[in-house]
């Protein structure tokens, strides 16, 4: 037969490039239609769209500064992404990253502040054990209502989301605050020896931008693995799995662990790399911004590499726009909202553009 | 009188065409038997004239006058009803007042002038129904009924059956047939669905014969003959095929004498018992009670068939013996060890097998791969996986292996399962399940919607699976196909066992009287007294 020759090649190659390049292509024109009706906005607004797009790109790449800053901005996107890409795929839907990211945060500063006497690099590798504990035990919680009562987990993380971040307002006003802060609402910094070592000198790009890949990398093998193929088939369906004899409730709170400890890794990357203490800020819009870096990569981890660095350098870039070409910020969450718009509904739109 | 006309219709589906060309004339005051294999097309065609589909092509008249179905409403509208096969009734509404619901227009009305008018119509039609019981309260026959008295109550003159037979007892069915004759010699028309031969000789006057969406066939009911309505529907000689597969199509074709004449494995009690059921009581989804203390064996190197009409609590059953429902109390053995505690994954790992008579929902994920599939309950078993990470090329080979063992119509392991015919599909979940030489086999309804070929093919499985000495637990509401293959048949109703016969023993008669709900035990009593 000639079609068993047709399809030598394993049927799960470790990464489907056919459908990474077409999702790529898909995302990149999603950006540019994006840009597009931001130019037109500008035009409205009376300001010259090619002046602003420069001055957006010049602050994203234009020098090794701005570029590093881009990469240190994509690294807590690219992990909380590939933490929501585990989740999605299990069709758990937790959006509770910024409380996972803020309680990882937490964990990993109390670690580096209270636990003393310890060499470096034990200690480092206990606060980065601490920090993925951290958001783990914080997604377990409603990864439990959902395994044993099926708490919708849309509603439990974002209301755990709240929780967290006024436990960290109280924690860095209160029980943590840095008695030497002038009563700033921040906690005391980690030792010295604690802090990341940086990538490039006099930039703030830092380890944790690898530890952010290596995650990425790791994620491919776990959709190698027995779990990773449990975790897909309760996402496909919940019926055929448990008629295939799936455990559903303990692959649902492996994907809530393993999603909230990929978050909470995040959260010790900012303070170890960037913060150096705890601060009201740490998790600030990261969760959501997160979901659409995991959705514009369409849950591969080498397309979510792809876009968070696109993310984080629409950020940088936006925010060296608003100084420089006096561009208000809004117009960056402007041309975000219409790129979230495009890759949500690109499903449809392309499939007829290709159709036609 | 021509009422309605099809002439040319053409309509497809995302890779098939499901009528190609068809041209039908239904007349005034006769019963049309619409025949043909599942998948021929007979449903999609009746579904384009009740408006529920658009034809790509062709038009419709009805009385000779060019017309547009955009939709059910449109159809009733001209005087053209439909009776599905899955009933579409509220259940704790009177018969009235399913009847009338959506008829009465704006403001209050007369409950007691609706029920006097819906009785006044099914007098009319020799229907036995009380226009004022709850229809929860009824038989899957008497809601058929409902649903055909509400048609006729809208006014229908032309009233679509979808295979109206599939869900009674063979004493229904003689009841149906008496109504159904009524209606047709008081002018109306009537489609009967069926893929069964013997009822459409008995019931209808002229038949038309579908295959691969054209007519292949037309003519007057008492100018033709069983043997030429099974060559056209399945598109070959009877006599060309092998003597099994001959068993086969005139078992489907629910002649069941025939049926009887093929042999039956050992007989029951010799081997080991593999499944044993004591005193079960298992609820639905709802929370009722839907088996109620049944008991049943199956032992080493037999089918036992179970016989009853749908809904009787037989998916609940079987999802109790597969571990995949809770049992409210009652107990469960499997080859041995008592399974009662057991979980899903411990009814699979004690090599049984289960073929679930919903393949889309339980059985197959239809976005992943053939390979995935055919490795959904030993993809963490070695050599499939090692240290926890899975071995693509071993679930590849073994997805060949399978594929053509098993003679799945397939590309590749590659191919999603969804892009599979639904025969193919089978075949593979059969392929699956039956790969690992299992000694336990529950099969629920395991040809529900396959052509007759490949339902020989699943037939002819289960026959092997049986010499190679498997116990194995047939449910079928398809009566002739149990009669086909079982040794034993325990007919179920409403939850409980009304008793077991031997095959051999059993007629079409004793088995409708049981799944109506007379107690295999009562009956012998009555026939001793008489």
């Amino acid at each position: 037969m000639t079609t068993a020759e047709q399809t030598q090649s394993p049927p799960q190659p470790l990464i489907n490039w056919r459908g990474l390049w077409q999702n790529i292509v898909q995302a990149a024109l999603s950006v540019v239609l994006s840009l597009v009706v931001g130019g037109i906005l500008l035009l409205l607004s009376g300001r010259n769209p090619l002046e602003a797009y420069e001055s957006l790109y010049y602050g994203a790449f234009g020098t090794t500064d701005r570029f590093t800053e881009t990469l240190v901005k994509a690294t807590p996107l690219l992990l909380i992404a590939v933490s929501v890409s585990i989740s999605f795929r299990c069709q758990y839907w937790n959006i509770g990253a910024e409380g996972q990211m803020i309680l990882g945060s937490i964990f990993s500063v109390w670690v580096a502040l209270n636990i003393t006497g310890l060499p470096t690099l034990p200690h480092l590798a206990l606060c980065f054990v601490a920090g993925a504990l951290g958001g783990a035990l914080w997604s377990l919680i409603a990864g439990v209502l959902k395994a044993y009562l099926q708490a919708n987990e849309v509603i439990t993380t974002s209301m755990l989301n709240y929780i967290a971040v006024y436990l960290l307002a109280y924690l860095v006003r209160g029980p943590m605050i840095d008695p030497g802060g002038f009563n700033f609402p921040q906690s005391r910094l980690i030792p010295d020896a604690l802090e990341l070592p940086r990538l490039v000198e006099r930039t703030r790009l830092n380890a944790s931008f690898i530890v952010a890949l290596v995650a990425a990398a790791l994620v491919l093998v776990f959709w190698r693995s027995t779990w990773g193929r449990r975790t897909e088939i309760v996402g496909a369906s919940r019926r055929v799995a448990a008629h295939v004899g799936l455990n559903i409730p303990r692959t649902v709170l492996l994907v809530a662990g393993v999603s909230g400890a990929l978050t909470g890794i995040a959260g010790w990357g900012e303070i170890f790399g960037l913060h150096f203490r705890l601060i009201e800020e740490i998790a600030r819009g990261y969760g959501t911004l997160g979901i659409v870096v995991a959705l514009l990569g369409g849950l591969n981890p080498v397309g979510m590499v792809i876009s968070a660095f696109l993310f984080a350098s629409l950020v940088v870039g936006g925010n060296a726009m608003e100084r420089n070409a006096n561009v208000p910020f809004a117009l960056v969450d402007v041309i975000q909202g219409c790129v979230i718009l495009l890759v949500l509904s690109r499903a449809y739109l392309f499939k007829r553009a290709s159709s036609s | 009188m021509i009422t309605v006309e099809m002439r040319g219709i053409t309509k497809r589906f995302p890779g098939v065409v499901a009528n190609d060309a068809v041209d039908l004339a239904l007349r005034s005051g006769e019963v049309h038997g619409l025949l043909g294999e599942n998948g021929a097309g007979k449903t999609t065609l009746m579904n384009v004239l009740f408006g529920l589909y658009q034809p790509d092509e062709g038009e419709i008249l009805v009385k000779g006058e060019p017309v547009t179905i955009h939709s059910p409403a449109d159809a009733i509208d001209l005087g053209i009803g439909m009776v599905h096969q899955h009933f579409k009734l509220v259940q704790p509404f009177t018969v009235t007042e399913n009847i009338i619901l959506g008829l009465d227009g704006w403001g209050f009305f007369d409950m007691a002038e609706a029920e006097r008018r819906v009785g006044e119509v099914a007098a009319q039609y020799g229907l036995d129904i009380d226009p004022g019981v709850r229809v929860q309260e009824l038989s899957v026959g008497a809601q058929q009924r409902v649903e055909i008295l509400s048609s006729l109550y809208r006014g229908a003159d032309v009233l679509i059956l979808d295979e109206p037979t599939a869900v009674l007892t063979p004493q229904e069915t003689e009841a149906l047939t008496v109504v159904l004759r009524g209606m047709a010699e008081k002018g109306k028309t009537i489609v009967f669905i069926s893929h069964k031969l013997e009822e459409v000789l008995k019931v209808t006057d002229r038949v038309t014969v579908l295959r691969g969406g054209r007519v292949v066939f037309g003519a007057m009911t008492r100018d033709t003959d069983k043997n030429t309505l099974a060559r056209e529907m399945i598109g070959r000689d009877l006599a060309s095929l092998r003597a099994d597969q001959q068993a086969q199509v005139l078992a489907l074709a629910g002649s069941e004498a025939e049926a009887h004449a093929g042999e039956h494995g050992t007989p029951a009690g010799v081997g080991e018992c593999l499944i044993d059921v004591r005193d079960l009581h298992v609820i639905d989804d709802r929370g009722l009670p839907a088996v109620r203390g049944l008991s049943l064996e199956v032992y080493a190197g037999e089918i036992l068939g179970i016989a009853g009409v749908d809904g009787n609590g037989q998916r609940e059953l079987v999802e109790a013996i597969t571990r995949v429902r809770p049992i409210e109390s009652g107990q469960v053995v499997i080859a041995g060890e008592d399974a009662t505690g057991w979980r899903a994954r411990d009814y699979i790992k004690h090599n049984a097998a289960y073929i679930s008579d919903d393949r889309h929902r339980d059985g197959l994920i239809l976005d992943f791969d053939l390979g995935r599939n055919a490795t959904l309950k030993v993809f963490d078993r070695s050599p499939f996986s090692r240290v926890g990470l899975l071995d693509f090329r071993a679930i590849v080979r073994f997805t060949r292996e399978l594929i053509t063992g098993f003679d799945v119509r397939a590309p590749g392991p590659s191919l999603p399962a969804g892009k599979l015919s639904g025969g193919n599909q089978q075949k593979l979940i059969l392929a699956r399940e039956l790969s690992q030489n299992p000694r336990v086999i529950v099969a629920n309804k395991p040809t529900r919607g396959l052509d007759i070929g490949a339902a020989a093919y699943v037939h002819q499985k289960l026959m092997e699976e049986r010499e190679r000495g498997a116990g194995i637990l047939l449910i079928s509401s398809d009566l002739d196909e149990i009669l086909l293959l079982s040794d034993r048949i325990l007919v179920i109703f409403n939850g409980q066992s009304m008793g077991v016969l031997n095959s051999a023993d059993a007629a079409t008669q004793t088995l409708g009287l049981m799944m109506a709900g007379t107690r295999l035990a009562d009956l012998t009593t009555q026939e001793a007294a008489s």
